[in-house]
């Protein structure tokens, strides 16, 4: 985690989040810790400092969305939206279970903020595309910022709307891809590598970023630049480690979606440490 | 019963030109095109409407994908293509982006059944019906004729939520007048009856009521339903069917065992059992010409006059087993 004096708030947001990942896993004894720890400071960095919304307002038909298309970092989803003020921090703790409004893979009109249902691979960026050309037709001017798993981009549907997104200029789409280098059952390029991602991307009209995803400045600059783009849509490709913050978790595939137990969560909340 | 002197129309050729009479009303319709727009008559609307017509190119699960997000930011969004790739190309998209949300998504399916023709099997959408009515919260519709199929369009536009039309490539009958009302969810009679029902949808309806005519020279009271909502089913249409006319015949461009047949069957077990016979299709066909492949495979006024008295005779007692004996 790198910050600088712009930073150094969002950083115990960060700490926060991360804490909230490991206790509501552990409480609800399943989920994804993995690629939720992965992307912490992209979600901070956006629902912190790069959206446009209101938590007290979640509706609002200018806000900015973020549509989590890899639906099953629920634990990084809800932990950041409870901080932003959508719902209680106390509501983290029924996560997956009966009668939550925290289901285990996101359901839109549930919780406040959650804009739309995923959980299976590969659709979060459609669905942008569709609310981006909405957008366009009724002259207003949010924006969709999309987090895809690099090994949901394996997913046809994935490269479907990577076709479609530049054809329609859609220079107001921001998608990230956590490119954890990690996948359900081992590392991605022993799965199907994806390498040159970059040029690929590049290759089917996208702006192309690639920082580090745990530096927010970094992230808080590509944003900026995804915004002042026109005329394409802007792809983050941002360098994670999975299980970033806890070390037996840091770069192991099978921490991609198990809940640590007591011993371990004592050990993970002792190394993300407090504000 | 309606008959009009108007030519026969596929119902396919509502599509196109109801929504651009929808938008001109002023609806918030939005079309999201997969490469088949001049084939489901969706293309029109982009002459009319091009800023709100969008294609996706060959692309079917981005299509729903699409469509579900206009649809969030609050368009009336239709799509379309054939409906061996809607939603035979796209069933998880429409199950987790469209059924599990409820979002206003309006999939609209043509080139259904066999009378799609000489394309083939592998063009022939004889399954989207299982598919689509296996999913929760979707309004499942397949017209009758052009007639029913502009008035479910104007329907699905107007009432929140997903809906799925099936519509077809062949000139049908047009059994309907424009003054005709289709009712979401509710069974349309077409004739009255006392000695059995027959339940039909789609293209079989015309032959529903060919049969029906033939059978009353017989002495035989067919009641004839047209079932074009297919879910959520008029449970208390079949039910009264089944208690008035105490048998049950149902009829479709479809799998039997997993489409009006089977979704009929459950209704009539758990309520009013009566002896039931069903017309449709028990596998895959052939090409052919939509007449040809009709007799072929057994979706005729004869054929369904066949099952009618077959369905009868049982009601009477007085006759062995339904001509579908289980093997196929």
């Amino acid at each position: 985690m790198v910050a600088t004096e712009t930073t150094q708030d969002l950083v115990a947001t960060t700490r926060r989040i991360r804490r909230h990942i490991i206790e509501m896993t552990a409480e609800a004894g399943s989920g994804h810790p993995g690629g939720s720890l992965s992307s912490v400071e992209i979600l901070t960095a956006l629902y912190f400092r790069v959206m446009n919304h209101k938590p007290d307002e979640p509706d609002w038909p200018d806000r900015d969305r973020f549509i989590l298309s890899k639906g099953h970092c629920t634990p990084v989803y809800y932990s950041t939206l409870a901080e932003a003020g959508y719902f209680p921090i106390d509501e983290l703790m029924t996560f997956r279970k009966l009668n939550s409004r925290l289901q285990g893979h996101p359901k839109v009109n549930t919780a406040p903020g959650i804009e739309m249902s995923s959980g299976s691979l590969g659709q979060g960026l459609s669905y942008s595309i569709g609310q981006c050309l909405a957008a366009r037709l009724d002259n207003r001017d949010y924006r969709l910022y999309c987090l895809m798993g690099d090994g949901e981009c394996q997913e046809g549907q994935t490269w479907e709307a990577l076709m479609c997104a530049p054809y329609y200029e859609l220079d107001n789409l921001t998608a990230i891809i956590d490119r954890n280098g990690v996948q359900n059952d081992y590392f991605v390029k022993d799965t199907m590598e994806l390498e040159p991602l970059d040029i690929r991307l590049n290759a089917f009209g996208w702006h192309v970023l690639t920082v580090d995803g745990h530096d927010l400045d970094e992230l808080l600059s590509a944003f900026d630049d995804s915004k002042r783009m026109k005329g394409k849509p802007t792809v983050i490709v941002a360098k994670t480690t999975k299980g970033k913050g806890v070390s037996y978790m840091e770069n192991d595939p099978s921490w991609h979606g198990k809940a640590p137990n007591p011993e371990q969560v004592a050990q993970a909340l002792a190394e993300i440490g407090r504000e | 019963m309606t008959t009009v002197e108007t030519p026969p129309a596929a119902t396919r050729e509502a599509l196109g030109p109801t929504l651009i009479d929808l938008a001109k009303e002023g609806l918030d319709i939005v079309v999201v095109d997969a490469d088949l727009g001049n084939s489901t008559t969706a293309r029109k609307f982009k002459a009319e409407y091009p800023d709100r017509f969008f294609t996706v190119g060959i692309a079917e699960a981005n299509m729903i994908g699409v469509s579900c997000g206009l649809a969030a930011a609050g368009k009336i969004a239709f799509c379309s293509t054939f409906a061996v790739f809607l939603p035979g190309h796209c069933f998880d998209q429409i199950r987790v982006s469209v059924a599990q949300t409820g979002l206003n998504v309006k999939m609209v399916a043509s080139h259904t059944g066999i009378t799609v023709g000489a394309d083939g099997i592998s063009a022939q959408a004889i399954e989207d019906l299982a598919l689509m009515c296996s999913l929760p919260g979707i309004n499942v519709i397949c017209p009758a004729d052009v007639v029913e199929a502009r008035k479910a369009i104007e329907v699905a536009a107007k009432t929140d939520g997903p809906f799925y039309i099936r519509t077809g490539r062949a000139k049908v009958p047009v059994i309907y007048g424009d003054g005709y009302e289709f009712e979401l969810g509710k069974a349309h009679q077409l004739r009255d009856g006392a000695d059995v029902t027959v339940i039909a949808i789609g293209v079989m309806v015309s032959a529903a009521i060919e049969a029906a005519e033939a059978l009353a020279n017989e002495g035989i009271d067919c009641r004839v339903l047209n079932m074009a909502t297919v879910s959520p089913l008029d449970e208390a249409a079949i039910t009264a069917a089944a208690r008035e006319t105490g048998a049950i015949v149902t009829a479709e461009e479809h799998l039997v065992k997993t489409g009006v047949s089977a979704m009929v069957s459950q209704v009539v077990g758990r309520t009013v059992p009566v002896p039931m016979g069903a017309v449709g299709l028990d596998g895959y066909a052939e090409s052919g010409s939509p007449d040809e492949l009709l007799e072929k495979y057994g979706l005729t006024a004869d054929d369904i006059v066949r099952e009618v008295k077959a369905a009868i005779a049982r009601k009477h007692g007085d006759a062995p087993g339904a001509s579908r004996d289980g093997t196929s």
